[in-house]
C-alpha cells in the first residue's frame, strides 16, 4: 500500500515538473547575453588580479619555502653523515689505542718477566757460589779435622792410657812407650775406625 | 511547487547598473563569486607562505601539497619545458577548484556553470597555446597537423580530422566543465524538488540519492578542475614538445 503511494507520487512529481518547466519561460540562464560582458569582465578582472598576486608574491614564496626546507634537509642529512664518519674515526682511533696498548702491556710484561728471570738467574748463581765455597770450606775443614783426628785421638788414648795405668799400677808409666802401642793399635786399626 | 531547477543558474545584478560605453558591466552575484573565490584563494595561500618553517603547520602544508600537486602534475604532463607557465596553471586550478566548490554550498552561486565563463578560459587558453607554438616552432607547429607514420592516401583526411579536433579543442574543454557544472547542480536541485513534493511519505529516497548526489558532485567538482588543468597541460605540452 504504502509502496503503491510512493510510487504514485513519484509519477505525480513528475508530472508536476513537467508543468514547472512549461510554466517558466527561457530556458537556460546561461544562453541570455545580457550580463555575458559583465561576467567576461569580472572574470578577466578577479582572474587577472588573481594570477598577478599569487605568480609575482605568493608562489614564489612557496616555492622559496619549499626550497629551503629541502636545502636545509639535505645539510642535516650531510650534517648526519659527517658525524657519523666522525664517530667511526674516532671509533677505530680508541680501537688502535687500546690495540696498541695492549701490545705494550705484552711487551712491558715479557720484559720484566726475562728481567726477573735474569735476576733471578744471577741471584740464584752468586748463591749458588756462595753454598758452594761454603760447603768447600766446610769440607776442608772436615777434611783438616778428619786428618788431624788420629793423632789428637792417638795422644788422648795414650794420655788417657798413662794415667789409666798410673792409677792402676801407682807408678809413672814411660809414656813412649804407650805411645809406640797406641800407634801401633791405631795403625792397625785405623781403617776400622776412620772409614777411609 | 519547487522553484525551476534552472533558476539556479540566473545572474542578476547587484546594486546598480554600471555601464562602460555600450558594455553593461554591473556587479552581479556571478561577480561576488569570482571574487569571494580569487580572494579565499588568495587568503589561504597567503597564510600558507607567511611562515617558513621546518614542520610545516597546516595552512602551510596546505599550500605546500597544492603547489607540489599542481608542479608534479605539470611535469607528468607538459615535462620542464612549461616550467615558466606554472603559476598560470596553478591558477587556473585553484580558481576553477574554488568556484566548483563554493558552488556546491547551498544557495549559491556556481560561476563555472556558465558557458562563457568557461569557454573565456579555454579560448584564452586556446588562444595562448597556438601563440606559444608559432613561437616556439615557427610554421613548423602546423606539422601538428600531420602525424607521421600516415599512408599518403589518408593525408589529406587525417590532417581535415586533426585541424577539426585542433579547433574544437576550447569547445570541448568549455563545455565539458561547463555541462558538468550544470548537470549536477540541475539533478540535485531535482532530486531536492521531490524531496518537497513526496514529502515525509515518499521523501526518504530522493533525499538519500540527493546526499548521495551530494558526495559526487564535490567529487566532480574536484575532478573536473583537475580536467581542465591537466588538458591545459597536455595542449600546452603539444605546443611545446612537438613530436610529429
Amino acid at each position: 500500500m504504502i509502496k503503491k503511494i510512493f510510487f504514485q507520487s513519484i509519477f505525480f512529481s513528475f508530472l508536476f515538473l513537467k508543468e514547472a518547466f512549461a510554466a517558466e519561460s527561457g530556458g537556460m540562464p546561461q544562453l541570455n547575453p545580457e550580463f555575458w560582458i559583465s561576467q567576461i569582465f569580472w572574470l578577466v578582472l578577479t582572474f587577472g588580479i588573481m594570477y598577478v598576486v599569487l605568480s609575482k608574491f605568493i608562489l614564489p614564496k612557496i616555492s622559496n619555502n619549499l626550497e629551503s626546507r629541502k636545502s636545509q634537509i639535505l645539510e642535516n642529512i650531510e650534517a648526519a653523515e659527517k658525524q657519523r664518519e666522525d664517530s667511526e674515526a674516532k671509533l677505530k682511533e680508541y680501537d688502535e689505542i687500546i690495540l696498541k696498548s695492549k701490545m705494550e702491556a705484552k711487551t712491558i710484561f715479557n720484559q720484566t718477566r726475562e728481567k726477573t728471570l735474569k735476576d733471578i738467574g744471577a741471584k740464584k748463581e752468586v748463591l749458588d757460589q756462595q753454598i758452594d765455597d761454603e760447603i768447600n770450606k766446610a769440607e776442608k775443614e772436615i777434611e783438616v779435622l778428619r786428618v788431624g783426628a788420629p793423632d789428637k785421638i792417638n795422644k788422648i788414648a795414650i794420655e788417657t792410657s798413662s794415667e789409666l795405668l798410673e792409677k792402676l799400677i801407682g807408678s809413672e808409666v814411660n809414656s813412649s812407650s804407650i805411645s809406640a802401642i797406641v800407634d801401633d793399635l791405631s795403625r792397625r786399626n785405623g781403617d776400622k775406625y776412620y772409614g777411609n | 511547487m519547487a522553484a525551476n531547477p534552472m533558476s539556479q543558474f540566473d545572474v542578476y545584478r547587484i546594486g546598480p547598473e554600471i555601464k562602460i560605453g555600450a558594455f553593461d558591466i554591473s556587479f552581479t552575484n556571478a561577480s561576488l563569486f569570482m571574487i569571494i573565490s580569487t580572494v579565499s584563494i588568495l587568503l589561504i595561500f597567503n597564510l600558507g607562505s607567511k611562515r617558513n618553517s621546518v614542520l610545516p603547520n597546516k595552512m602551510q602544508l596546505l599550500a605546500e601539497l597544492s603547489y607540489t600537486f599542481v608542479a608534479k602534475m605539470i611535469s607528468d604532463t607538459a615535462g620542464s619545458k612549461a616550467k615558466p607557465y606554472f603559476a598560470f596553471i596553478f591558477s587556473l586550478f585553484m580558481f576553477v577548484l574554488f568556484c566548483n566548490m563554493f558552488g556546491m554550498i547551498p544557495y549559491t552561486f556556481t560561476v563555472t556553470s556558465h558557458i562563457i565563463v568557461t569557454f573565456i578560459l579555454a579560448a584564452f587558453i586556446f588562444i595562448g597555446v597556438t601563440v606559444i607554438g608559432f613561437i616556439k616552432h615557427g610554421f613548423g607547429y602546423l606539422k601538428l597537423f600531420v602525424p607521421s607514420g600516415v599512408p599518403a592516401v589518408l593525408l589529406p583526411l587525417i590532417v581535415v580530422i586533426e585541424i577539426i579536433s585542433y579547433l574544437s579543442r576550447p569547445i570541448s574543454l568549455s563545455v565539458r566543465l561547463f555541462a558538468n557544472m550544470m548537470a549536477g547542480h540541475t539533478m540535485m536541485k531535482v532530486f531536492g524538488g521531490f524531496v518537497i513534493s513526496l514529502g515525509l511519505v515518499g521523501g526518504w529516497l530522493p533525499l538519500s540519492f540527493s546526499v548521495a548526489l551530494t558526495g559526487l558532485e564535490i567529487l566532480v567538482a574536484f575532478l573536473q578542475a583537475y580536467v581542465f588543468a591537466i588538458l591545459t597541460c597536455i595542449y600546452l605540452n603539444d605546443a611545446l614538445n612537438l613530436h610529429h
